[in-house]
C-alpha cells in the first residue's frame, strides 16, 4: 500500500471527525442539517477510497447508498421538514458551546488512546480509521446528549451511523450483507422518526424535547 | 447396567405423572398412581441394594441436553446408598398415601407432582455432570414447590410457598456458583472431568462455602432454614415427609457428592467450620422446635435438628480425612450416612403420624388434641415408635446413628490440631444437649397430643386411620425397631460407601449372632449391642409388668380425678404445649429467641381474665432476612427515580457509562 493511499484515507476520515466538531458547533438548524450532508459527503469519499485501495467493489455499493440517502435526500427531507415545523429560525439553547468543544477533544483523545492501545498489531490502516470512527461515534453521542431539538438529536444519530459505517468499511472482510442491511435500518429508523416527529408536533405543539417532559408529568 | 434400571424406575415414574396430568377425574387414580409408584420406587430400592453389594460403578451417557456433553448418570456406591434413602422413603409414602391420599380435596393438584418429585429426586442422586444434576435439582425445587402450594386456600401456604420458591433459587444459585468454579475455565461439566482436575486452595474454600450454603439452604441448616418449617408442613402430609425425610437428604448428598467427591482434599479448618454450623444448627433447631404447638412444624424444626446432627459427623469426617485419620474418617462418615437413613425412616413415619392425626381430626395445633391414644391407639404406637427413635433411646435406630456420632467425637483427641481438639467435643456437648432436649419435645410432642383428655371435639370424636396408612406407619416403625437392634447389618452395607469417600471403612461387623455387638473401632473400644438391650427391656417389662399384676388389686375403682382442689376439671387445665415447655423455654428461649412473658393481672374485684402474653423473636429474620429484605426495599426506593428521567437523561446515562467504560480500559495497564 502506498503512503498516498494511506494519507488520503487518513485525510478522508480526519475530515470526518472535523465535521463532526463542526455538528457539535452549529447551533441553528439548517447549516447543522448541511454539515451532516458534508459529513455523509466525506463518509461515501472515504469508503470509495476504501473499495478502491482494498479492492472491494462491493463497497462502492455502500459508497452510493451513503451518497444517495444520507449526503442528499436525508438532508433534503430534513430541511424540508423544518420548514414545515416552522422551526428553521430558531436558535437552540445548547449546552455552552466552549465545555462541549473541549468534552469533544477529550473524547477524540480518549479513542485515539484507547485504539491505539487495543489494536496493538493489526494492520495500520485499520488502526487509524477505527480510532477515528470512535471518535466520530462518541461526538455523535454527544451531540445527542447535549441537544434539546428532537431533529438536532436525530442529526446526533445520524452521525452516529456515520462512525459505525466508517469503522466496519475500515476492516477488511466486513460482509456486504452488514453493511446493507445497516444502512436500511437507518432509513427505516428516519422514516419512522420523521413521522413521529410530526405525530410529536401535531400534539404538542412543539419538537423541544424539554417542552415533551412537562408533559409527561414527571421531574425535570 | 444397574444405572440403566434406576433410568427406567426415572422413566416410569415420569410416565406416571403423565398419566396422572391426563387421569385425575378418575376415581381409581388415586390408588393407581400410588400403587404405581410404590412398585416403582421398589423397583429402584432393589437396584441401588444391588449396587451397594456389588460395589462397582455403572455409567451412561444419554444424548440429551447440551449437545457437546450429553447426560452423564452414574451409580457408585454414594450414589447407591442415597438411592436407598429416596427409595425406601418413595415407597412408604406411597403406600402411606394410598389410604391418606383418598382425602384429599384436590387430587388433581398432587396427584401429578408426586410421582415427578420422585423422579426428580432419583436423577439428582444419579446425575453425573453439573449439567444434569443442576437441572434434576431445579425440577426436585419445582415439583416440591408444586406440591407445597397445592392447598393454595390459605394465604399461610402461599407465603410458605413464595419463601421456600425464593430460597429454593437462592441454594441453586450458589451451587451453580460452585459448578461453574468446578468445571474451570475450559467448562468441563462432567463430574469425571472436575475430579481429574484439582483446584488451589482459595477456589476449594469459596466452592465449599457456596456449597455449603447452596446444598445447606435446601438440607435446612441454621439460619437457611426459615423456608423449610413453613413448607413443609404445608405440603400434604405424604409429601412433607417426603420433603423433610427424603429431600433434605438429597440436599445432604449434594454436599457430600461437591466437598468429598469433586473438591478433593480439605483443609481441616474449612472442616471445623461444617462441624460448628452443624453444631449450632442442630441445637437451634430443637430450641425452635421446643418453642412450637403446630405439629407438624415441631416436625419441621426437628428436620434442622438433624441435619445439624449429620452435618457434624460430615465436618467431622472431613476432619480426620484431612489428617489421614483414615479409620476415624470412615467412622464419622458411616455416622453421618447411617443417621442420614436413620432420620428418613423415622421423620417419614412421624410426619405420616400428624398426618393421620390432622386427617382425623382436622387439627395440627397440638393444644386442641390430646386423648388420641383411645381413639386412634395403633397411630399413637406407631407416633410413639417414631418418637422414641428421633429421641435417640435405645434399642432404637436413632441411637444407633447418634451413638456412632459420638464415638467419632471421642475419637477427636487424636487430632493434631488444638482447634479440632477443642471444636469437636464442645460440638459433642451440643448434640448431647440438643438429644437431651428433642427427648424433652417429644415428650411434649406425644403426651400432649396423645395422653391426657381431649381438648376439642374433634379430638374426642377421632376415628383410627385407615388400614394402607397403618400398613406404612407400622411399617417403618418396625424399620426403626430393625435397624436399631441389628445396626451392623447396615453399616457393613455403608461400608462400599464409606470406601468412596474416606477411602477406608469401619471394621466389618461380624453377624455371628444376633447378639454380637457393634464395635466402631475396635474391640478395646465402646461397643453397642441393640439386641441384648432389647432383650432386656422386653424382660424388664415383661417382670415389672407381671410383678404388677401379681401385687395390684384386680377391682377397678373409679374416682375424681386429683385437680388441685378444683371440681369439674375442665380438659382446659391440662398441660399445655406451652406450658410444657416453659421451664425450657425460660432457660433458653429468654437468650436465643428473647422470649418474654407478661402477665396482666385483674384488678382484685374485677372478675376479667388474666392473660399471659408471651412474646418470642426468630433470630434468623431478626438479623438476617428483615435487613436483608429493608436494604433491598431501601435500594429499590433510590433506584426509582431512575424509572422517571427525561429521554436526553437517559442517553446521558448512557453515554457516560460507555465513556466510563472505555476510560477504565485505556486506564487498565
Amino acid at each position: 500500500m502506498t503512503v498516498f493511499a494511506l494519507d488520503m484515507s487518513h485525510f478522508l476520515a480526519g475530515g470526518l471527525v472535523l465535521l463532526s466538531f463542526t455538528l457539535l458547533y452549529q447551533d441553528r438548524l439548517p447549516p447543522l442539517i448541511n454539515a451532516y450532508a458534508i459529513q455523509s459527503l466525506f463518509l461515501s469519499l472515504s469508503v470509495a477510497w476504501q473499495a478502491q485501495i482494498q479492492h472491494a467493489p462491493h463497497l462502492l455499493v455502500t459508497a452510493g447508498i451513503a451518497l444517495c440517502f444520507k449526503a442528499i435526500v436525508i438532508p433534503l427531507v430534513l430541511h424540508r421538514l423544518i420548514r414545515n415545523l416552522r422551526i428553521h429560525r430558531t436558535v437552540e439553547t445548547v449546552v455552552d458551546i466552549g465545555p462541549t468543544m473541549i468534552a469533544g477533544m477529550a473524547l477524540v483523545g480518549l479513542s485515539m488512546a484507547l485504539m491505539m492501545r487495543a489494536t496493538s498489531g493489526i494492520d495500520v490502516l485499520a488502526r487509524e480509521d477505527l480510532a477515528f470512527a470512535l471518535s466520530v461515534i462518541l461526538l455523535g453521542l454527544l451531540i445527542m446528549v447535549t441537544r434539546r431539538n428532537a431533529v438536532s438529536q436525530v442529526i446526533g444519530f445520524m452521525s452516529v451511523e456515520n462512525g459505525l459505517i466508517l469503522a466496519a468499511t475500515g476492516a477488511k472482510g466486513m460482509p456486504f450483507v452488514v453493511e446493507t442491511s445497516v444502512a436500511f435500518s437507518i432509513l427505516i429508523a428516519f422514516i419512522v422518526i420523521g413521522i413521529f416527529l410530526f405525530r410529536i408536533r401535531e400534539r404538542f405543539d412543539t419538537v423541544d424535547v424539554a417542552i415533551l417532559d412537562r408533559f409527561r408529568g414527571e421531574r425535570l | 447396567m444397574i444405572v440403566v434400571g434406576v433410568l427406567s424406575c426415572v422413566a416410569a415414574l415420569t410416565a406416571l405423572a403423565c398419566l396422572a396430568v391426563s387421569a385425575n377425574q378418575k376415581r381409581q387414580a388415586n390408588t393407581l398412581i400410588y400403587g404405581a409408584s410404590a412398585a416403582i420406587c421398589g423397583v429402584g430400592l432393589a437396584c441401588a441394594l444391588a449396587a451397594l453389594y456389588s460395589g462397582a460403578a455403572s455409567t451412561v451417557i444419554l444424548p440429551l441436553g447440551l449437545p457437546w456433553l450429553g447426560m452423564h448418570f452414574r451409580v457408585d456406591a454414594l450414589a447407591a446408598a442415597f438411592l436407598c434413602v429416596v427409595n425406601v422413603g418413595g415407597v412408604a409414602a406411597s403406600v402411606f398415601a394410598l389410604g391418606y391420599g383418598r382425602h384429599e380435596a384436590a387430587p388433581q393438584r398432587v396427584l401429578p407432582f408426586f410421582p415427578a418429585f420422585l423422579a426428580a429426586m432419583n436423577l439428582v442422586v444419579i446425575a453425573d455432570d453439573a449439567f444434569t444434576f443442576l437441572l434434576s435439582w431445579e425440577l426436585m425445587s419445582l415439583m416440591s414447590w408444586a406440591l407445597v402450594i397445592s392447598h393454595d386456600r390459605t394465604a399461610e401456604n402461599m407465603r410458605a410457598g413464595l419463601i421456600y420458591i425464593v430460597m429454593a433459587s437462592f441454594g441453586t444459585l450458589a451451587l451453580l456458583l460452585a459448578f461453574g468454579i468446578l468445571a474451570g475455565p475450559d467448562g468441563l461439566y462432567a463430574f469425571s472431568s472436575m475430579r481429574a482436575h484439582g483446584l488451589n486452595s482459595n477456589y476449594t474454600m469459596i466452592v465449599m462455602l457456596l456449597t455449603l450454603i447452596g446444598a445447606g439452604s435446601k438440607a435446612g441448616i441454621f439460619p437457611l432454614h426459615t423456608w423449610l418449617p413453613l413448607a413443609h408442613p404445608a405440603a400434604p402430609s405424604h409429601a412433607s415427609a417426603l420433603m423433610s425425610g427424603v429431600m433434605t437428604k438429597v440436599a445432604v448428598y449434594a454436599f457430600i457428592r461437591i466437598v468429598f467427591d469433586l473438591l478433593g482434599p480439605i483443609d481441616w479448618r474449612l472442616a471445623m467450620i461444617v462441624i460448628g454450623v452443624g453444631a449450632v444448627t442442630a441445637l437451634m433447631g430443637v430450641l425452635y422446635a421446643l418453642m412450637q404447638h403446630d405439629l407438624k412444624r415441631l416436625l419441621a424444626y426437628h428436620t434442622v435438628e438433624n441435619i445439624g446432627i449429620i452435618f457434624v459427623g460430615l465436618g467431622l469426617a472431613l476432619a480426620f480425612r484431612a489428617n489421614g485419620l483414615a479409620a476415624a474418617a470412615a467412622l464419622a462418615a458411616t455416622a453421618a450416612l447411617f443417621h442420614v437413613f436413620n432420620h428418613s425412616l423415622f421423620k417419614s413415619l412421624l410426619f405420616f403420624g400428624a398426618g393421620a392425626v390432622q386427617t382425623a381430626t382436622g387439627e395440627r395445633d397440638m393444644d386442641h388434641l390430646g386423648g388420641l391414644i383411645h381413639t386412634m391407639p395403633r397411630t399413637a404406637i406407631a407416633f410413639l415408635v417414631g418418637a422414641a427413635a428421633i429421641s435417640a433411646l435405645p434399642p432404637l435406630n436413632g441411637f444407633a446413628s447418634e451413638w456412632l456420632t459420638f464415638q467419632a467425637v471421642f475419637l477427636s483427641s487424636t487430632f493434631p490440631q488444638w482447634g479440632l481438639r477443642l471444636l469437636a467435643p464442645a460440638a459433642g456437648a451440643l448434640l448431647a444437649l440438643s438429644a437431651a432436649l428433642a427427648a424433652a419435645c417429644f415428650v411434649k410432642a406425644f403426651g400432649i397430643s396423645f395422653l391426657g383428655r381431649a381438648r376439642s371435639n374433634a379430638a374426642q370424636n377421632a376415628k383410627e386411620t385407615d388400614k394402607a396408612s397403618l400398613t406404612a406407619m407400622l411399617g417403618l416403625a418396625a424399620a426403626c425397631g430393625f435397624a436399631g437392634i441389628f445396626p451392623g447389618l447396615f453399616t457393613n452395607l455403608l461400608a462400599p460407601a464409606t470406601q468412596f469417600l474416606t477411602t477406608s471403612r469401619m471394621p466389618v461387623q461380624a453377624m455371628a449372632a444376633p447378639w454380637t455387638p457393634l464395635l466402631p473401632v475396635a474391640a478395646s473400644h465402646n461397643s453397642y449391642s441393640g439386641f441384648v438391650i432389647a432383650t432386656c427391656l422386653v424382660i424388664a417389662t415383661a417382670l415389672t409388668a407381671s410383678v404388677v399384676r401379681a401385687f395390684a388389686n384386680n377391682a377397678t375403682r373409679r374416682s375424681a380425678a386429683w385437680d388441685c382442689g378444683y371440681p369439674e376439671a375442665s380438659p382446659t387445665t391440662q398441660y399445655t404445649a406451652g406450658s410444657f415447655a416453659q421451664p425450657i423455654r425460660r432457660v433458653f428461649a429468654t437468650i436465643a429467641f428473647r422470649a418474654r412473658e407478661q402477665v396482666t393481672m385483674p384488678a382484685p374485684t374485677d372478675t376479667g381474665a388474666a392473660q399471659f402474653l408471651l412474646t418470642l423473636r426468630d433470630p434468623a429474620w431478626d438479623f438476617l432476612y428483615t435487613p436483608i429484605g429493608r436494604s433491598v426495599d431501601f435500594l429499590a426506593d433510590h433506584f426509582n427515580r431512575f424509572q422517571f428521567l427525561t429521554i436526553r437523561r437517559y442517553l446521558g446515562l448512557v453515554f457516560l457509562t460507555l465513556v466510563f467504560l472505555l476510560t477504565v480500559l485505556v486506564l487498565w495497564a
